[in-house]
């Protein structure tokens, strides 16, 4: 029977939580209520702890931004290609890594070392690829050339092609994680079925799509949110790849924008900051609802 | 449809670094299961029976022999050509779908001109669940259903395409005690009512004895013996096979024979003609013993079970090679438990005696002495 909010033995599990509530409180949801508020308040100075009204004036100015509509756009376009490519590339490439018998862990490893490279050295690799510098116009454009194509410029060109360059990069490297999340997967489906599946004369492609599919299913979606969320998130790659200012190279993502607006060469703007990551989290939440909506009718469990 | 199987062999080579050279799963088995029938194959785990199975189904190939369904040689044709319906141990019911959508799985792999319309299939569908009475369990999923439930809708399953050969692997084995009689009895009625050459898979000898119309006794990937259960529970070729057979299983003694006498550690309990003198295992069936006040064999009495129409008694003697022994005899038996000791009358009949070396059945001639 409880009858008040702390009984007897409350006690002890609210203690034994107090660290953590400490500590998610401190670090996680006062600057959440911290930054709804900011979001409202205009011209707010984070120095001189002063603002000048409240009101919805910090979404008006962000939506009106270019800067902010192009990062969006960026921000958009990547989730849209690299989600689905990723996955259903890493889906394949599970597909191979399960059904090869000979050296399936030489070729695991292969393909899982991305995921514990270091980010300079992948860096590295994609301005050999692609950079222009003095001494080489990248392999890729080797390439081109070698096909009789004109150079392209990756890095500093025309906008499609630093959208393929980062799209490329992006995929490249939440791939590892995802073909070991899959390969598992696919292990831990029972043998038995594909057993009676073979014995009814099931083809082997009616066997992907209404026996291993369905049973990975659950993983599958667990990727394609996790990639959704990585993806919305995506700003330090994009750093890496085209610089610091990404807003004249416009390549902005929105979280590359949110730090803008605060630490950036035009920043100290916590207001503005504050409304567009506000703005980012509404689209996560939406997308990831409508997700879990689809999952829930599609997946099983 | 009989199925014949000639010098079957299959042999799996050994793996690793200490590979301890080659496994012989299926040693040079040759047998004809008779058209329409039940039959049981049976042995302890490890005897090969299950792979047997996988080889019959085509889900694996034989290192040596052949397989015929009736006249074709089937061994080079691939699971799916070969018309089987095969039951998994575990059912393999998808779990993704619905009752109905488990059953409709094989017939909508058929393709080009054995494609058949949706009404056909959901008729067979329908057909094949009323064999096995599930119909009203059709849009549940296996998760939602009882392990007996599972059973049949794997059954169902199995027979929809009305193949020509069906195969249970341990039908039964996952069920508990009181479906497992329901079930066992269940199986026997669908394969009668469908006439479908139907070989299962077991290790529990009560449950192929009590349903097959032939048992195949297999040991270490030899065929011991085949035959009808009652046959071979009567006439067993050698001590494995007497051992295997029976519940209570039969009584074991280390014996010899002289002078045409059978003696079981001092006591001569029978005469045997046509055996050579010399030490002998002594196998008795428990219904063999036949209490009587100056019988030849003694056995100390350790308790008295009574279970209805017969009474067991629990007994022990030092050449015996079962910890205890036990005897069934009628209702109506002098033996109280006051005795310290109870005398008996064998009957030859179920008298059997194996030579101590091979192991191997050797026939006699029986008198009582």
């Amino acid at each position: 029977m409880r009858k008040g909010f702390f009984h007897d033995n409350d006690f002890k599990g609210w203690l034994y939580l107090l660290p953590a509530i400490l500590f998610l409180g401190a670090f996680l949801v006062y600057p959440l209520i911290d930054v709804w508020i900011y979001s409202f308040e205009e011209g707010y100075n984070s120095a001189a702890q002063t603002y000048f009204g409240v009101g919805p004036y910090n979404y008006s100015y962000v939506l009106h931004d270019p800067y902010f509509l192009q990062a969006v756009k960026n921000t958009f376009i990547l989730v849209v290609i690299t989600v689905p490519l990723s996955t259903g590339i890493a889906l394949m490439i599970s597909l191979g890594l399960h059904s090869i018998g000979p050296l399936k862990g030489l070729f695991q490893t292969v393909f899982f070392l991305p995921y514990v490279t270091n980010t300079l050295a992948i860096g590295l690799v994609f301005m050999i690829l692609f950079k222009k510098t003095a001494y080489s116009e990248g392999m890729i454009n080797l390439l081109i050339n070698w096909f009789g194509g004109n150079s392209v410029d990756f890095i500093e060109g025309p906008y499609w092609a630093k959208m393929f360059v980062l799209c490329v990069y992006t995929i490249w490297v939440v791939m590892p994680f995802k073909i070991l999340i899959l390969t598992s997967a696919l292990a831990s489906v029972n043998e038995e079925y594909y057993n009676a599946a073979r014995v009814d004369g099931t083809s082997s492609f009616r066997i992907f799509i209404r026996i291993t599919l369905p049973m990975i299913s659950p993983m599958i979606f667990y990727l394609v949110i996790t990639g959704f969320i990585g993806a919305f998130k995506a700003y330090s790659d994009v750093v890496a790849l085209f610089g610091t200012n990404l807003n004249a190279a416009g390549m902005n993502t929105m979280v590359g924008y949110i730090y803008d607006m605060l630490y950036g060469d035009s920043g100290g703007y916590p207001s503005y900051a504050s409304s567009s990551a506000i703005l980012l989290f509404v689209i996560v939440l939406t997308v990831t609802c409508i997700n879990l909506l689809i999952s829930k009718r599609k997946i099983h469990v | 449809m009989k199925v014949v199987l000639e010098n079957l062999t299959k042999i799996f080579p050994g793996r690793g670094r200490k590979a301890r050279g080659e496994v012989t799963a299926v040693g040079d088995f040759s047998y004809e299961f008779p058209d329409g029938k039940l039959i049981g194959l049976l042995g302890p785990s490890g005897c090969g029976k299950s792979t047997t199975l996988h080889l019959i189904s085509g889900l694996q190939k034989p290192t040596g022999g052949r397989i015929f369904f009736g006249d074709e040689d089937v061994t080079e044709l691939p699971p799916e050509k070969r018309g089987i319906g095969l039951v998994f141990q575990n059912y393999a019911l998808y779990p993704h779908l619905t009752v109905e959508q488990n059953i409709l799985f094989p017939l909508q792999n058929f393709k080009g001109k054995d494609k058949l319309s949706r009404t056909r299939m959901l008729e067979m569908a329908e057909e094949a669940a009323k064999l096995v009475q599930i119909e009203e369990l059709m849009d549940r999923r296996p998760g939602e259903l009882s392990g007996g439930q599972q059973q049949r809708v794997a059954i169902a399953r199995a027979l929809v395409k009305m193949p020509r050969v069906l195969l249970l692997d341990e039908p039964l084995s996952n069920l508990d005690a009181r479906l497992r009689l329901q079930t066992r009895e269940e199986i026997r009625r669908i394969q009668r009512e469908t006439g479908i050459t139907t070989i299962f898979v077991t290790h529990d000898q009560e449950e192929a004895m009590s349903i097959s119309d032939q048992i195949v006794v297999m040991k270490e990937g030899i065929v011991q013996q085949t035959g009808r259960p009652q046959e071979v529970y009567d006439d067993p070729v050698n001590l494995f096979v007497a051992k295997f057979l029976g519940t209570p299983p039969i009584n074991v003694f280390v014996g010899h024979v002289q002078g045409s006498r059978l003696y079981i550690g001092a006591d001569a309990v029978l005469g045997v003609t046509g055996v050579p003198d010399g030490e002998v295992y002594v196998g008795v069936r428990p219904e063999g013993f036949v209490p009587c006040g100056d019988g030849p064999f003694a056995c100390d009495l350790r308790g008295i079970e009574v279970m209805g129409r017969d009474t067991s008694l629990v007994l022990s003697n030092e050449v015996s090679l079962n910890p205890v022994i036990r005897a069934i005899v009628g209702g109506e038996t002098p033996v109280n438990e006051d005795m310290q000791t109870v005398r008996f009358e064998l009957k030859s009949g179920k008298v059997f005696l194996f030579d101590q070396e091979t192991e191997k059945r050797m026939y006699f001639e029986g008198s009582r002495l």
